[in-house]
């Protein structure tokens, strides 16, 4: 295997990485220049054919999703940049606006004036306070240097930009969540359709991409559509930021192509688990993913499509490493807790299940298990979540894909370490 | 319908000019509501029921609209807490690596539990979910600052500098 040289992080250990003159020095904003003397439909068409996915954990098309854009409109197009970062075990987003801020912008530029846009917001998760005092400055550096602002670089496009800071809530990075809440609501997801490119921000066209989809867009203008799509598998293409914590020896944002190998991150980029220990189980794509055996782990490309194979999903990519010693009913507690307090509500199959769940997960943590456990385990995420058998495709039960994102890793911990479970239940009937 | 004070107290906001900022920024009145009310938050400390009114009456609205999106998200506080929030994240990899532990040393120190305010209204414990920094557990935000890669002597040492 060639060395791969890394394309959105090349820079985030030199000095200043995070400035203006830094960006600029290192051929920052040319793509922009290349871009504004484009027809927006022609760098849509490139970003389709570098089949670039979105980076935030659903895995749509970023090209595809900005042809949703109704051709004639005569309202406000919006694009909204997703840095609602806010996954367990998924931390690169934070990594892009600290280190690589301007990347991240001139993504949203080139975004922006791909689907006709004239007002971009970028909504940052609340907590990221550090990084949102970081984006006032970097926004205030583009307004000085003509990127951001009235005809921009000298073009007769123009375009504001607008820091909006969330306030403590996982759904809003749901999309539809993340439109409602900027609109001074709380983060309910909304029915679709109609789809935010239809109606989005107060019922006009909107485009939500997160942090790393944006940053990959200078590269995609710059270097063009076929080199993207040649890194890695042609479905689902180019570099990706991995995150690997948990129970690992060097954990950290690691970025490689698409498609390596889970084995190669957990044991080489991660440099494997502390003591000597043995590999248990592994989220391949942050806690809303079906957790993978050491087995089905030691076993599987980072790539969308084999994941879904395997009956789990790459999502955001965030890696959480279980080693031997991690007690899976207490980890799947701990999960079923985050999901339930988390869950915005609105579904009742999701509000009462996910509390259901750590209920019973806390009750038997705490000797109080029943014959019938397991079974009403699987009955609950059945109920939060369909049935996980993709081949029927039974999804559906909330409006919003939280419902599977809960059901699925719980169902997971239940199914392949049922024997642990089983220790909690009465004894008499584990001998039954 | 609000808890936090009589139905018709107001708040006044120190800063006009951020709040005159924020609305030139959005083209619609309510989607000001979350900055507003970060701002209110950074001005006197927690969402008040003055607060409440007085966001409604900017962004033209009821108080229960404002009060409905306020009980939604965790980062407004609807009473006061102590001067420096400790925020422990309790989500697996920080558990993994031992968030548990600092839980602990928090209420064993100061004799408080996640919830609790100490005597002195210096430290407010809270045990939050995930704070997007996996790969530098066990993490603390304090107040908005976060503090990752935590030993219990680091952690201690910090808790000691809070002034």
């Amino acid at each position: 295997m060639s060395v791969f040289k890394p394309v959105l992080t090349e820079y985030i250990h030199q000095k200043d990485c995070h400035t203006f003159p830094f960006y600029k020095s290192v051929g920052g904003y040319t793509a922009l220049e290349k871009v504004l003397k484009m027809n927006p439909e022609d760098v849509t068409q490139e970003v389709k054919d570098s089949n670039l996915r979105g980076r935030g954990g659903a895995g749509f098309p970023t090209g595809v999703k900005w042809g949703f854009i109704p051709k004639e409109t005569n309202k406000q197009i919006y694009l909204i940049n997703n840095a609602d970062e806010s996954e367990p075990g998924t931390f690169k987003d934070r990594l892009l606006m600290n280190k690589a801020p301007h990347q991240m912008l001139e993504g949203m530029i080139i975004a922006a004036y791909a689907i006709g846009c004239h007002t971009s917001f970028i909504y940052i998760r609340g907590e990221f306070y550090k990084e949102y005092k970081l984006l006032e400055k970097v926004v205030a550096e583009a307004y000085e240097n003509n990127l951001l602002g009235d005809n921009i670089l000298g073009s007769n496009y123009n375009l504001d930009v607008v820091i909006h800071r969330g306030a403590g809530a996982y759904i809003c990075g749901e999309e539809t969540g993340l439109i409602e809440s900027l609109e001074g609501k709380r983060g309910w997801p909304r029915i679709k359709p109609p789809f935010p490119a239809i109606e989005g921000y107060l019922q006009s066209p909107t485009i939500v991409n997160n942090v790393e989809t944006l940053s990959c867009l200078p590269h995609i203008v710059n270097r063009g559509a076929g080199w993207f799509k040649a890194i890695g598998p042609e479905k689902g293409p180019g570099p990706r930021l991995f995150c690997i914590s948990g129970c690992v020896n060097n954990p950290g944002v690691f970025e490689e192509p698409m498609g390596v190998s889970l084995k190669d991150l957990i044991f080489d980029r991660a440099g494997g688990i502390p003591d000597g220990k043995q590999l248990k189980a592994v989220f391949p794509g942050g806690s809303s993913s079906a957790i993978l055996t050491a087995n089905e782990a030691m076993d599987v490309m980072m790539d969308f499509e084999e994941l879904v194979e395997k009956k789990s999903m790459l999502g955001s990519a965030g890696v959480i490493v279980m080693d031997e010693t991690v007690n899976m009913v207490q980890a799947c507690l701990n999960i079923a807790r985050f999901y339930a307090h988390e869950s915005c509500g609105q579904c009742t199959p999701c509000r009462e299940g996910t509390a259901w769940l750590v209920k019973m997960l806390t009750r038997l943590v705490n000797g109080g298990g029943k014959p019938d456990d397991i079974d009403m385990l699987f009955e609950i995420t059945d109920n939060i979540g369909g049935l996980i058998d993709f081949s029927k495709g039974s999804f559906g039960k909330t409006i919003c894909p939280f419902g599977e994102a809960v059901a699925w890793p719980v169902r997971s911990f239940v199914e392949k370490f049922k024997g642990e479970f089983m220790e909690y239940l009465p004894q008499e009937k584990v001998v039954a | 319908m609000n808890t936090n004070g009589t139905p018709n107290e107001k708040f006044t906001f120190s800063d006009k000019e951020k709040v005159e900022k924020i609305f030139s920024t959005y083209s619609d009145k309510k989607s000001a509501t979350l900055p507003l009310l970060h701002l209110a938050q950074s001005e006197k400390g927690y969402i008040s029921g003055a607060v409440i009114n007085s966001v409604a009456d900017l962004v033209d609205c009821h108080p229960a609209v404002v009060m409905d999106c306020v009980s939604f998200y965790t980062m407004f506080y609807t009473k006061p807490h102590g001067r420096h929030i400790i925020q422990v994240c309790q989500t697996l990899s920080c558990s993994l690596n031992g968030a548990d532990a600092l839980v602990d040393q928090v209420a064993d120190k100061y004799g408080i539990q996640p919830g609790e305010t100490t005597k002195d209204d210096r430290l407010t414990l809270m045990k939050v979910e995930c704070l997007g920094s996996c790969g530098t557990a066990p993490v603390v935000q304090i107040n908005n600052e976060y503090h990752e890669g935590l030993s219990e002597e680091k952690f201690d040492d910090l808790l000691e500098s809070l002034p």
